[in-house]
């Protein structure tokens, strides 16, 4: 007999081998281990599992909430020992804090001056895979600018939420920073976000134009290739 | 005032008492409770916020707008169907539950007459006929000698309900469903009624208002919780308690059902029908605890409240069946009964909530584990409880 045959045989169903033939390998006498009485009779194991889940219902019935930080904290060690185990969020009164990260509802940035940052580019109309992002573009009189949205549209129904219209802005004039998530509407036309609404949504960028200032064109020089290249 | 006292004594009315006051709230809020329960078990909160403008007490509101929901929703029929026997077994499912109800002794007997007083056991046992003792009303519909066997044969009876449900389906799921169901209650039907023989070996008396007003031995009185089948037929109780949980096909016994996967019986139904399979599974849980309550809890028996008062360490007179001396408080005849009342809903209330933890700790059983756990260990231990039983009752208790 090999050692690999031995191996394989006490492997299989747990069966312990008491001996084994001369003659064939297979043929040999096994104890089976049948389960025990208290494994088949469930008693004691039905009272170690009641007293468990009597814990828990003890403990959440008598004792106070956690407070809704350690709640939101995931996988925070709870060392409030005389607070119960719920986790449940009662979510229109209580909200859980979106991960820094989290993509919410688009938002356009402004420029010091209030107007839209965006310089309808197409870059992001471009790049979403959703197809969802509709910019009518329009002139201005900035001649450094020269364009800018009449129309910014995005359907949040189509939207995909990926985040590529934000990676492709060459000036961080779309975000998606807002934390909120689509609204539910009555009507489909309803999801669709104007310029204005996304306008509404926060505040400027931090980048600073031109990388000089609010007045960067009060340095007096002519707009250059490199100035809007930079 | 003749008349009221009969209309009142009249089984009818204490039907209907018993069913709207307590049987139909009580399953009506675990529907609530159990969710409730099984979330505080999973460290969750469950359902509760249903409200009616301004009153939400912990959402207990829920089985409104359950019973609103169901109401309104779309009946559906397949095509296909047996329609008689679909609309039937709804019915049969819940029928005989209901009717089952009227062996329970949910009171002590009320002498309307006497009460503001406090109740002469001695007056009772010696002369009942006096008019203080007219007009009596017992809490109980139906007292009869074969009380409990008529429950086991009026239970079995909701079986049907299961099996025609399933067959009249035209759905393999819901046959097959019906099927482990019947073949489920019959296994479990057996090792129930056997288990429940130790206690009519142990009290002489399958009638449970007599279970419940005398309890196991005559030389205490009816209200000592030693004298309580629990401490007399333990091994009884467990045994009676795990088959009567199959009984009603409850996880760990969920095998008819089983929602999340194996699909059961009423897969088919929907909207109210299924709501009324749905209410006699939770009605069936307080008819269990009612029974158990009674039969190994003293069924309404407030500990040491005789029928005339607070009374620990008396003793039983042996020719009237009255308990004597001890320490003594005596109580109005009004705030016994009502404080008995009481006890038997504080005693079914908390055997729900027990049935409630074992249904959310354990998970499902097997089908093989199941038969296997009904006939070759129920079964035998329940034979094995009857001998023992049988045999001390002989040697040491003179076999009365
Ligand atoms: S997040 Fe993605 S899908 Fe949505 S608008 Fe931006 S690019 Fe399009
Ligand atoms: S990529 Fe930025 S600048 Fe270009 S159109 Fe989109 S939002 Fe406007």
């Amino acid at each position: 007999m090999s050692a690999s045959h031995h191996e394989e045989e006490t492997h299989d169903m747990g069966l312990k081998v008491l001996s084994t033939s001369t003659i064939h390998p297979r043929v040999r006498t096994v104890q089976v281990s049948r389960p025990e009485a208290q494994d088949t009779t469930f008693l004691a194991a039905t009272a170690k599992g009641l007293g468990v889940t009597l814990k828990h219902f003890a403990r959440n019935l008598f004792l106070p909430m956690k407070k809704l930080a350690k709640r939101n904290a995931a996988g925070a060690p709870t060392d409030e020992t005389w607070r119960n185990e719920i986790e449940t969020v009662q979510y229109p009164e209580e909200k859980v804090t979106y991960p820094e990260r989290f993509r919410g509802l688009h938002r356009l940035t402004l420029r010091e001056d209030g107007n839209v940052r965006c310089v309808a580019c197409m870059c992001c109309p471009t790049v979403c895979p959703a197809h969802c992002i509709t910019i009518i573009p329009a002139e201005t009189d900035d001649k450094g600018i020269e364009k800018k949205p009449a129309i910014f549209e995005i359907d949040e129904l189509r939207c995909v939420v990926c985040g590529l219209c934000v990676e492709a802005c060459p000036c961080d004039a779309i975000r998606m920073d807002t934390g909120m998530h689509a609204r539910p509407v009555e009507d489909r036309a309803d999801a669709i976000e104007t310029r204005e609404t996304m306008m509404g949504r926060g505040v400027r960028s931090i980048a600073v134009q031109g990388g000089e200032g609010p007045d960067w064109r009060a340095h007096g020089h002519e707009v250059t290739k490199t100035d809007v290249n930079r | 005032m003749k008349t009221l006292y009969d209309i009142l004594d009249w089984p009818g009315t204490k039907w209907l008492f018993i069913v709207l006051a307590l049987v139909m709230p009580l399953a009506s809020l675990l529907t609530w409770a159990e969710r409730r329960q099984s979330a505080m078990m999973q460290d969750r909160l469950g359902p509760n916020r249903a409200n009616i403008g301004p009153v939400k007490i912990m959402g207990i509101l829920h089985f409104v707008a359950d019973a609103v929901k169901m109401i309104f929703k779309e009946d559906v029929i397949p095509a296909n169907v047996h329609k008689g026997l679909f609309t039937l077994a709804p019915i049969l499912a819940l029928a005989p539950v209901l009717i089952a109800f009227c062996i329970i002794p949910f009171g002590p007997t009320i002498y309307p007459h006497v009460y503001t007083q406090t109740l002469d056991t001695y007056a009772l046992a010696t002369q009942p006929q006096n008019a203080m003792f007219a007009d009596s009303i017992r809490l109980q519909m139906f007292q009869v000698d074969f009380g409990l066997i008529f429950y086991f044969a009026v239970l079995t009876l909701a079986n049907y309900g299961g099996t025609i449900a399933g067959w009249a389906s035209y759905n393999k799921w819901a046959l097959l469903g019906g099927l482990r169901s019947s073949s489920q209650m019959m296994s479990y039907e057996v090792a129930m009624g056997m288990a429940l023989m130790g206690a009519f070996l142990v009290t002489g008396s399958l009638e449970p208002g007599f279970i419940a007003s005398h309890g196991a031995s005559d030389s205490m009185s009816g209200s000592n919780p030693l004298n309580w089948l629990w401490l007399w037929q333990p091994v009884g109780l467990i045994l009676f308690f795990t088959a009567a949980i199959a009984e009603t096909k409850r996880a760990p016994f969920d095998i008819p059902e089983g929602e999340p996967e194996i699909i059961g019986y009423f897969v088919e139904y929907s909207g109210m029908r299924w709501g009324i399979f749905f209410l006699a599974e939770f009605i069936e849980i307080v008819f269990i605890s009612s029974v158990i309550a009674t039969v190994f809890f003293g069924g309404w028996q407030v500990p040491f409240l005789d029928a005339d008062g607070f009374r620990v360490g008396g003793y039983v007179d042996q020719v009237n069946h009255i308990s004597v001396g001890g320490w003594f408080r005596p109580l109005p005849h009004a705030i016994v009964t009502g404080l008995q009342f009481a006890a038997f809903g504080l005693k079914v209330i908390l055997l729900c909530w027990f049935q409630l933890m074992i249904r959310w700790t354990l998970p499902r059983f097997r089908a093989d584990q199941l038969m296997h756990l009904g006939w070759k260990l129920l079964l035998p231990l329940s034979l094995a409880n009857i001998m023992v039983t049988a045999l001390i009752k002989l040697l040491f208790m003179g076999g009365s």
